[in-house]
């Protein structure tokens, strides 16, 4: 029992290291697929509302599970082109990769929104004052996106942190995956899956509180 | 090629009874779980501090933890208990994958959509509140004639929302050997070993689904929120 317990809680630090991980990727994706669908070139915007269409339309595992078994083979005939040998797909990429697309798609909206609620006068006052753009993003547009969208993006933030237990289907050893393991052979699975939500809340609710604290320190009306 | 169109063709016809199961479980767990939110939707708003704080707490919990995570929790975690497998009409239920998946979706639901109608009636306009007092109504008449109805108006966009993710936590009732959408398409992929055909013709029903959700959604909420339109 008490290896057990101490094997969830190590599958917890790989939860965590899998939601990071994929958190960095949504959210350079996130901002790609804002800046791309509010641009003027039609191809770009086309594709960052197919992008956001398709993910909104379809579950998590279901594409998670194209992403594993398809880049398998993908990969397969890949390195046999290549002569390279069988190469095995690592859960935790196929995992961050997933996960990192399906949310690149939430966070996008969340960007979008929160760049349209910035003033437009004060980017142009910015540029007037002979600001680079790269400058007037930094300044001007981050600080202000960050106060319309923290609300938004902390909701992305909880329902990624959860839905990374999913990844435990295609073998990544988080502890969702070790407790089902630990269930069976001590036949307590009540315990062990108690156990991982309750480790869930924890780290679900000072998510929370740290984004709150952002929240607070944003305001400026 | 790395798309088989014949074999996507071939696949369709087998997810017949997976859309039926989707639907079933969507459908029922919606019915169940808009019941008990608004029970616990008014909970929350009781003063009666034990409703109050376990609705609270049943909310946290449940919004808080991996739908995955409370469906194994219910389906294997409760047959732990000898208490639980010793009364026979319970086990009847719960040694069931159908029904576990389906109280499960109907909790996870009900926290969910708890949270939406407690925020649509706390947001209710007070005038409302107000002109529906001045008319002598009691509290629960301005409840159940005034505030209720004009908050589930107002609650109908989140409420689509929760729908759409509701249609994805079906998914995951694959994992308990449910043969939903899902199922089927894992099926399909290892008896074939076509990933592609059998995930792509799973998402393009799921995205089908969506948009039809989406659809209906819509034409509610302009045929029922009409009336916000004229305040603007």
């Amino acid at each position: 029992m008490v290896d057990y317990f101490i094997e969830v809680l190590k599958g917890a630090v790989l939860t965590l290291e899998l939601f990071f991980l994929s958190l960095v990727l949504s959210v350079l994706l996130g901002l790609l697929a804002a800046f791309a669908k509010l641009s003027k070139n039609k191809v770009a915007s086309f594709i960052s509302q197919l992008y956001v269409t398709i993910i909104r339309g379809v579950p998590d595992l279901v594409l998670m599970l194209l992403v594993f078994y398809g880049g398998q083979i993908i990969l397969n005939q890949f390195t046999e082109r290549l002569g390279l040998g069988f190469w095995e797909i690592n859960p935790l990429i196929s995992g961050v990769l997933t996960i990192g697309f399906i949310f690149g798609a939430y966070m996008g909206e969340t960007f979008r929104g929160a760049i349209l609620a910035v003033d437009v006068g004060q980017l142009e006052a910015a540029r007037a004052y002979g600001f680079s753009p790269f400058h007037v993003f930094y300044k001007i547009t981050l600080p202000q996106m960050i106060h319309h969208g923290i609300s938004s993006f902390t909701n992305n933030w909880l329902v990624m942190l959860k839905s990374t237990s999913i990844v435990s289907i295609i073998g990544l050893k988080d502890m969702v995956y070790i407790a089902n393991v630990a269930s069976s052979s001590t036949r307590k699975p009540f315990f062990f899956f108690l156990l991982v939500c309750l480790i869930f809340l924890v780290f679900t609710s000072i998510s929370l509180k740290m984004l709150n604290k952002i929240k607070n320190s944003y305001r400026f009306e | 090629m790395l798309v088989d169109l014949e074999l996507i063709g071939q696949f369709i016809p087998e997810f017949g009874e997976g859309i039926v199961l989707t639907l079933e479980l969507l459908v029922i767990s919606l019915f169940f779980g808009f019941a008990l939110a608004m029970v616990l939707a008014l909970f929350k708003k009781s003063t009666n501090l034990l409703l109050n704080y376990s609705s609270r707490a049943f909310i946290y919990f449940f919004r808080g933890t991996p739908f995955l995570v409370q469906i194994y929790l219910i389906y294997y975690g409760l047959g732990q208990f000898e208490a639980i497998r010793e009364v026979q009409w319970l086990w009847f239920f719960l040694e069931k994958p159908f029904f576990c998946a389906l109280l499960a979706l109907v909790i996870n639901n009900a926290a969910y959509a708890a949270e939406i109608i407690h925020n649509a009636i706390v947001t209710t306009d007070k005038g409302e509140i107000e002109a529906a007092r001045a008319y002598g109504m009691s509290h629960w008449q301005s409840m159940r004639y005034i505030v209720i109805p004009s908050a589930l108006r107002r609650a109908i966009p989140a409420y689509t929302n929760e729908i759409i993710f509701m249609l994805h936590a079906t998914s995951l009732v694959s994992v308990i050997t449910l043969l939903d959408i899902t199922g089927i398409a894992r099926k399909l992929y290892s008896r074939f070993y076509a990933p592609f055909e059998a995930f792509i013709t799973a998402a393009l029903f799921y995205l089908l689904l969506s948009i039809l959700i989406n659809f209906v959604a819509h034409r509610l909420e302009k045929r029922f929120n009409r009336y916000l339109k004229v305040n603007q």
